[in-house]
């Protein structure tokens, strides 16, 4: 057998790991420490930055998956994040005893059932909804927002149906209340738990993609869904089990946000979509890795501006996401396409 | 002369509103290597997607190996031995070489033994195990989109212009390549424009223009009549050299 040698078989330059989006979050948060003059606010806000950005990450993860791997804009997702709140309650409101109980131990049982219901509830209705709402609009963006946002909305109502349409209080568990004080700042304990959900989900994801074969599967789907139809492999499948998994990540995420403002409409689901959006867009669309970077960097920038400017808060969004794509039109982190 | 592996019978394509492939009849046989001449938008790419199940033929009928694979979709296409090798590679370049090659190994890690062959080919690969194939250069790519294809035995290969835009130094060594593939009897289907590539590689030859084929026959006969040349390919095969 001849050996072929190529003349372009010279080393290559190792793969680099694009750094200058992961050195934007600590820049972000250095530029603002003088601007906010106090230490323990500063440490305040950011770690509030931080648990938001990382509960708009858990709901946002699954959509830029949806996006990448099979094209499909789901306005709809927003739905998952109300139902899985909405449906926290059915175990959490009954159990409230646990919850409000001086136990860890029972806190921690009434809220893993919550969102274990919640997750499976959200799940299943994310494979329902892929079946009979997403699947006759495959390829059809236009459609696809018109339809996925009547889903939305039928969800919206049916929630008002079975639930009233009130407000639903959702109080924390009891021992997830109070403060832990760090010198003069004031750390909100639920805050470090959400910090500390996010990244389980993100290490998970992480391994989950880049250790597993289902995870190479996914990330070759989002880069080239064809080729690897064409290797063999059922990418609807696929694309059907990412659609359960991710509603039932933004299931998890509703709960976790249902509790950080201990209030529940109906419409809070579409409402974060807006952020849900703007990050996967600043994250590059069907990144996982530029979605958890974008969620943080839209958090924090929504707790500074907000403690700075007030009047720009609710634009400051907007204006993050503009000067990123200015930066790079395609996102941080852009998934290479065929 | 060999049986055959895929037969195409009367297969027609739409893509949207453009006919494209107009009752193409094409034999592969087992054991040969097969080559699609024509010049582009003859429908060469196309009769590859529609064999791969990517564009499905709107009539006519496609079977291989005995099986009737006109309706099958691409992943029962492809786990019924057909590899395909699409004119843009198809790399995935945010995957390493070796989990490109992880992919195209359905049954599991790719075989030890199996992947040295494969190295014999293609060292570079090798070297580069554990690189992102978006780095690699052109003819590197191109060297693991083959490679993907024959790191687990598949009956047929389907690959679509291999030598586009390759130096000629590459081009050299993918002849080497498929001329070890052809002497361990694998039956390979390859689209070209390049004739200088295929003329010593083919056994056998179609040429197609305007969605159908217009002249099928053995290789050998074809390299040798010029005025058979003139009329197929509006050039004599000395100027595609």
């Amino acid at each position: 057998m001849t050996p072929i040698a190529t003349p372009t078989d010279a080393e290559l330059p190792k793969l680099k790991l694009d750094w200058a989006p992961l050195l934007v979050l600590p820049a972000l948060a250095l530029a603002a420490l003088p601007l906010i003059g106090s230490a323990p606010t500063w440490v305040t806000l950011t770690i509030a930055g931080l648990a938001m950005g990382m509960m708009i990450f858990i709901m946002a993860s699954g959509l830029t998956l949806v996006f990448g791997l099979m094209d499909v804009l789901n306005f709809g997702h927003g739905a998952f994040v109300t139902v899985g709140a909405f449906t926290a309650t059915l175990v959490l409101l009954p159990m409230q005893g646990w919850m409000q109980a001086d136990s860890v131990l029972m806190n921690l049982t009434a809220l893993s059932l919550a969102v274990a219901l919640a997750m499976g509830v959200t799940g299943l209705l994310g494979w329902a909804f892929e079946r009979v709402i997403i699947m006759p609009v495959y390829g059809q963006h236009l459609k696809q927002i018109l339809i996925t946002m009547g889903g939305m909305i039928v969800a919206e109502q049916m929630i008002h149906v079975v639930w009233g349409p009130d407000q639903i209080p959702l109080p924390l568990p009891a021992s997830f209340r109070g403060a832990i004080i760090f010198g003069d700042a004031a750390i909100e304990k639920y805050r470090l738990i959400a910090v500390a959900v996010g990244l389980i989900v993100f290490v998970a994801m992480f391994l989950v993609l880049n250790r597993t074969k289902v995870g190479l599967l996914i990330r070759a789907g989002v880069e080239n869904g064809e080729m690897v139809e064409a290797l063999g492999y059922r990418i609807r499948r696929l694309f059907v089990g990412v659609f359960i998994a991710g509603s039932a990540l933004a299931g998890l995420g509703g709960v976790l946000w249902g509790l950080y403002k201990e209030m529940l409409t109906a419409a809070m689901g579409s409402e974060i979509m807006v952020l849900v959006f703007i990050v996967i867009i600043i994250g590059g669309l069907g990144s996982v890795g530029g979605c958890f970077i974008g969620a943080l960097l839209v958090a924090l920038v929504a707790n500074y501006a907000g403690f700075l400017v007030p009047k720009i808060a609710l634009a400051s969004n907007i204006l993050l996401m503009v000067a990123i794509l200015l930066w790079r039109p395609q996102g941080l982190y852009p998934v290479a396409k065929r | 002369m060999s049986e055959a592996l895929l037969t195409l019978t009367g297969v027609h394509t739409h893509i949207g509103q453009y006919h494209i492939l107009q009752g193409v009849d094409l034999t592969v046989r087992r054991g040969e290597l097969t080559v699609l001449l024509g010049r582009n938008g003859a429908g060469k790419t196309t009769t590859l997607r529609t064999i791969m199940g990517l564009w499905k033929a709107s009539r006519g009928g496609l079977v291989f190996d005995g099986q009737d694979i006109t309706r099958a979709s691409t992943p029962d296409i492809a786990t019924a031995g057909i590899a395909y090798v699409p004119e843009n590679m198809g790399i995935f370049s945010d995957l390493t070489v070796r989990e490109n090659l992880l992919l195209a190994a359905r049954a599991g890690e790719p075989d030890a033994q199996r992947l040295e062959w494969i190295f014999g080919f293609f060292p570079a690969l090798k070297k580069f195990w554990n690189q992102a194939a978006g780095t690699l250069s052109g003819g590197q790519k191109q060297m693991l989109a083959i490679a993907r294809a024959i790191v687990e035995p598949r009956k047929l290969l389907l690959v679509d212009e291999p030598t586009k835009g390759l130096a000629p130094a590459i081009i050299q060594s993918l002849i080497t390549a498929f001329r070890e593939l052809k002497g361990m009897e694998t039956t390979i289907l390859l689209v070209e424009q390049n004739f200088g590539f295929v003329r010593s590689l083919g056994d056998s030859v179609a040429v197609m223009d305007d969605g159908r084929i217009v002249h099928k026959g053995r290789m050998a006969e074809l390299a040798e009549d010029r005025d058979l040349q003139q009329s197929l390919l509006g050039l004599s095969l000395d100027a595609h050299q």
